[in-house]
């Protein structure tokens, strides 16, 4: 349902600099609000839950409710201590989890 | 006025049409009340302070589908003086709740955009929860010209 999502990450900082994350993942975030031609009601499948870390550390989480628009955007902030790797989940409604990562170095 | 049986029969009947009516005509969609309860939840009953946060949200949405919003809370992230979470709700859409971030002393600055969905022009309101218990919230009014939630 989703495709390879795309994730924008400085390639270097310096140690302890803060940076700025775009992600973007391609996902219909069905609400469940809508109803197909016949007035049949569609079920909500969205994905609920976006998480970011470094190195295992928690940086950014967030809970989607079916008000977040199709195609999830997220833009946030993240302390850089070391060199290291970014990795990036996101849980849908019907248990699939998307994956990510992105590496940066500490000069 | 007496009232007769006949009387009484088109009173009721007329009741029983306006009754199905009212449900018919008013769409699902929350309440200020409702959000003003959530907001209360959140802060555990406590009405949360204005200052610290800023959300920024057009004043004007051509499209509910894709509204960008941004919020920013004053903080240094650190020890005490940290934002644990920010909650953004839609006074006016089917379900108020919208997202919650949480942010951690690895995110830096206590800062999120996203874009959400709006069915028609109401307000939008982001609470902080901070560190040390208080709670702060602001509000911004988005009118929107195509609503978001149809279907």
């Amino acid at each position: 349902m989703a495709s390879k999502p795309r994730i924008k990450v400085p390639k270097s900082a310096s140690a302890g600099e803060v940076i700025t994350i775009k992600t973007l993942i391609s996902h219909e975030m069905e609400s469940g609000q809508r109803k197909d031609k016949d007035g049949n009601p569609i079920p909500r499948q969205i994905i609920n839950k976006f998480t970011c870390t470094f190195e295992g550390q928690l940086v950014f989480e967030c809970d989607l409710d079916p008000a977040i628009s199709a195609n999830p955007y997220f833009e946030f902030n993240a302390k850089v201590p070391a060199s290291g790797t970014f990795q990036f989940t996101w849980l849908d409604d019907d248990g699939s989890v998307y994956e990510a990562e992105a590496p940066i170095e500490v000069k | 006025m007496q009232l007769t049986r006949r009387k009484v029969l088109g009173l009721t009947a007329g009741a029983a049409v306006f009754a199905i009516a009212g449900v018919r005509i008013s769409p699902a969609l929350a309440s200020a009340e409702d959000t003003e309860k959530m907001v209360m939840e959140f802060a555990g009953g406590a009405t949360p302070a204005e200052g610290k946060i800023t959300l920024t949200a057009p004043e004007i949405a051509e499209n509910g589908n894709t509204v960008p919003i941004s919020v920013s809370v004053e903080s240094v992230m650190e020890g005490d003086d940290l934002v644990e979470s920010v909650i953004i709700f839609a006074e006016g859409n089917p379900s108020p709740t919208v997202a919650t971030f949480h942010f951690t002393e690895m995110s830096g600055e206590a800062l999120a955009t996203t874009r959400m969905r709006l069915a028609k022009t109401q307000n939008v309101i982001a609470v902080a929860k901070m560190k040390d218990g208080s709670f702060y919230m602001d509000k911004k009014q988005v009118k929107v010209t195509i609503g978001g939630c149809g279907g």
